[in-house]
């Protein structure tokens, strides 16, 4: 049984005896507390968003709008439009390229098994994990250097983070693809190498229209992730025009001459894509997490 | 049927990845130790080797005294936090509640969302003049009144609550499914023989999910090890480096003080710490799956 199995409700089989009715009271009472903690960030951000200019003031923070406006939403929009679409530029291809990269990766470490790998596997893994600043100084010397002698320009710009998402996604993705694909028959793989496919055939035919449930995981990992990431977008772009959302709401949170509620504003609308994301493929979300902790 | 044939494209498909990681990942982790052992401190990179002596002042400093201490403090109390709320949150909704499947949403989304979104929100949220303060002043509870990130004592604690706010979530998934994963069988005959609720747990399902605990000490543990964007984005270093960590420390020395020598030590020694909790655990389970 797989995590994600597990985590389906379990029939009901006990009955529930009049002596723990006020316990039901407990449950859902704490529940709901805990739900308003939970719910109290949404709250604030959705309530000030929608109110005007006008009536928008700290000690009224936890009120209700008394009339509706998306001033604060527009005004955030104006600001964080271009740094939205570098994330789009950003997240679109970095996304593709790790799922094309972890699927080769994982349909080799899965079916092609050779000397070494149970040794390559955990060294690959480990990039996964470490703090990015180990590899950050070198990793900006490389993109400078890139630039000056090679000529492609990486350094500063939306290529170079899609270049450097990629290959730090290597681990989470090709970790992903192989649990996934171990779980491919080793006699479907045999009888179609019988039946004369290779390396690619296989693949092809056998693989890949099997691959689409561990796609939708990755590519929800890595859409999730390059969304939500700071540290390179910060270190790698400095230009505000090439900077990718996060990195912008970070400089509008710091301003001192942008209002508050601009600031919630731009919180939620920099959150809103990969909270749909979650919204509507949540359980695909949580097994890429679990895949985190190397179960898959 | 020859298999020798189709080897050559399977190691040529997985040639660029490894070779990508060995570059990317081990190649700048050596050059990162090796410019910590350097005497890179200005914006002219400098490469002659001073051995330890950037280690040697790091531990001498303050503000570092101060990550390290800062570090622990987060740790432990964030991964308490979570520990013990995820495992409360799971027990709760694993009593054949109604809307299961919305409160389990609930506790969840947070993670969906940057930290930096996070820390923006929560340094609303803990500002002492206005946020949580006025709520409680709303609903009669003013006496909880706290100034939060503002008090050197307890800043830590503020990024705690909202590091813990976003996570926990994800221990009371995994608490979850190690609870569905436990024969009902076994529960019943505990209680067959007597067992309270409060024994059967103690007893019967907090050791049988303690593989659960495990895994999630080690995804979070790692996560707050290397904690920079929610600092950064939230409270950056705080009143006398109260919230300060190692990833801020190491960003603002290399990056806005040029002093690329000490970032590498720091990033160095973040790695390390990361390490002694990776390594055994990657090994470990590697080692187990090859056995099955």
């Amino acid at each position: 049984m797989t995590l994600a199995e597990a985590a389906l409700p379990r029939p009901a089989t006990r009955t529930v005896t009049p002596r723990v009715r006020w316990g039901r009271v407990l449950v859902y009472g704490a529940l709901l507390l805990f739900a308003a903690f939970y719910l109290m960030p949404v709250y604030v951000l959705v309530v000030n968003g929608l109110k005007s200019f006008r009536e928008v003031s700290l000690s009224r923070m936890w009120a209700l709008p008394a009339d509706l406006s998306v001033d604060s939403f527009a005004a955030a929009y104006a600001r964080l439009r271009p740094n939205v679409l570098n994330s789009v530029r950003l997240v679109v291809p970095a996304t593709v390229l790790a799922a094309v990269v972890g699927s080769l990766n994982g349909y080799v470490l899965a079916h092609w098994k050779f000397r070494g790998a149970d040794l390559l596997f955990p060294l690959l893994l480990f990039g996964m994990f470490i703090p990015y600043q180990s590899v950050l100084i070198p990793l900006v010397q490389f993109l400078q250097w890139a630039g000056q002698t090679l000529g492609v320009q990486l350094y500063g710009t939306i290529a170079g983070l899609v270049l450097v998402h990629v290959v730090y996604g290597i681990p989470i993705t090709t970790l992903i693809f192989r649990n996934y694909y171990a779980t491919i028959p080793a006699d479907l793989v045999e009888a179609a190498r019988i039946d004369g496919a290779g390396f690619a055939g296989i693949y092809r035919h056998v693989v890949l229209p099997l691959s689409a449930p561990a796609l939708v995981v990755v590519a929800i990992w890595e859409f999730t992730a390059v969304w939500n990431e700071f540290l390179f977008a910060v270190t790698i772009t400095s230009h505000p025009a090439r900077q990718p959302v996060t990195v912008a709401l970070q400089n509008l949170a710091g301003s001192q001459i942008v209002e508050w509620n601009v600031q919630m504003a731009g919180a939620l609308l920099a959150a809103l894509p990969t909270l749909l994301v979650y919204i509507f493929l949540g359980r695909f979300f949580l097994r890429g997490l679990l895949a985190g902790a190397l179960k898959g | 049927m020859s298999r020798a044939r189709d080897r050559l494209p399977a190691v040529l498909v997985l040639a660029p990845s490894v070779l990508a990681v060995g570059v990317f990942v081990y190649g700048f982790i050596g050059w990162t130790a090796y410019v910590s052992l350097s005497g890179w401190t200005s914006f002219v990179p400098d490469l002659s080797f001073v051995g330890l002596r950037n280690y040697a002042e790091l531990f001498r400093t303050f503000r570092f005294q101060a990550d390290l201490r800062n570090t622990v403090v987060f740790t432990l109390s964030f991964l308490a936090a979570c520990l013990v709320l995820g495992f409360l949150l799971a027990v709760l909704l694993d009593q054949r509640v109604r809307g299961e499947a919305v409160f389990r949403n609930v506790f969840l989304f947070p993670m969906s969302i940057s930290f930096i979104v996070t820390g923006v929100v929560w340094q609303w949220l803990l500002n002492p003049s206005t946020g949580i303060n006025l709520l409680l002043d709303h609903v009669g509870l003013g006496a909880l009144r706290s100034p939060w990130y503002t008090e050197p004592r307890i800043a830590i604690f503020s990024v705690v609550l909202a590091a813990t706010w976003q996570l926990s979530g994800f221990t009371m998934a995994m608490y979850l499914a190690g609870l569905r994963g436990i024969p009902e069988e076994l529960l019943e005959a505990a209680r067959v023989d007597g067992a309270s609720e409060w024994a059967l747990y103690r007893y019967v399902v907090v050791p049988l999910l303690a593989p659960v605990t495990l895994s999630a000490v080690i995804v979070l543990g790692h996560i707050s090890l290397k904690i920079f964007d929610l600092v950064f984005a939230m409270t950056g270093s705080g009143p006398a480096f109260s919230t300060d960590v190692p990833g801020v420390f190491m960003f603002e020395t290399t990056f806005r003080g040029n002093r690329f020598a000490e970032g590498a030590a720091i990033a160095i020694v973040m790695l390390l710490l990361v390490a002694v909790l990776i390594v055994p655990y990657l090994w470990f389970t590697t080692r187990q799956e090859a056995r099955t």
